[in-house]
């Protein structure tokens, strides 16, 4: 059966996260991180932080937002019933603080067909308030029996 | 901090409750019924909740920041293949190797595993020294 493909190089309106102090606590401890910077105000800040900073996996707290759109799309028409994130991927640049504001934004990079399955390949770039490159995320979604 | 080419980073284990996966979806808004409903997950043919994917690339993000002093700075790339299923309740181990150290940058190549069962494979983490 031949794929949808016409979703490729498709992007989709941009979402904004504002971290805060209390959700990356909760990440953290989720993860079992114990490092005070992920915490604590006075230790992220006697670390260099500007406030207390994400883990950087935290990302997919405020990135995936952006990603949900694109995941439903009609024209990108994946079958989630035979549907497993297969891969993924982050870059990071300017750390991620409490107070920041996230936008990010999704695009279609690649759909394809390999060995009987599809791939779905997405990519979410955040931006912070100050114009800084946070994260890029780079997510390969596959369908089995395409 | 000093990692050298066949440096094994610390090993990090860790055995996931069975209400855990309920925490990582309030902690990252990924709430679908898979990984937290039994019953939904054995109606679409998996044998039980299954782990978060993205819960145990932040345990292999957790274990490779460590070996660089857990400054999240440090964290630079990590890229993952997610392949068998993670489940509750089960240890898992972290285990990374540092493939190249280059420029004031070292890459570790990781894997995630419960017993013989690779839950994340050919992980790739590039950590500022």
């Amino acid at each position: 059966m031949a794929m949808k493909t016409e979703a490729i190089g498709k992007e989709w309106p941009s979402t904004t996260y504002e971290v805060g102090k209390e959700k990356i606590g909760e990440y953290a401890r989720v993860i079992g991180i114990e490092n005070p910077v992920h915490f604590d105000r006075e230790a992220a800040k006697a670390a260099g932080y500007r406030d207390v900073v994400a883990p950087p996996m935290f990302c997919v707290v405020y990135s995936s937002p952006a990603l949900a759109p694109a995941m439903f799309d009609p024209e990108v028409a994946m079958n989630f019933a035979t549907m497993v994130h297969g891969g993924q991927q982050f870059e990071w640049g300017e750390p991620a603080c409490s107070g920041d504001e996230i936008t990010t934004a999704a695009k279609c990079l690649e759909i394809y067909e390999k060995d009987g399955k599809g791939f779905y390949v997405f990519e979410t770039n955040s931006i912070n308030q100050d114009g800084q490159q946070v994260v890029r995320g780079t997510w390969t979604n596959i369908v089995r029996g395409i | 901090m000093s990692l050298n080419v066949g440096d094994q980073i610390a090993e990090l284990r860790v055995t996931p409750d069975k209400y855990l996966p309920h925490r990582y979806a309030g902690a990252s808004g990924d709430f679908n019924p898979i990984h937290i409903d039994p019953e939904f997950a054995k109606a679409v043919g998996l044998p039980d909740t299954i782990l978060h994917g993205l819960y145990m690339m932040g345990l292999v993000a957790r274990a490779n920041a460590a070996s660089v002093g857990g400054d999240p700075r440090a964290m630079k790339r990590l890229s993952v293949q997610f392949r068998g299923m993670g489940a509750p309740e089960t240890e898992i181990v972290v285990r990374g190797t540092v493939k190249s150290v280059d420029g004031g940058r070292a890459v570790i190549e990781t894997v995630a595993l419960q017993g013989e069962n690779q839950t994340i494979r050919n992980a790739e983490a590039e950590v500022a020294l």
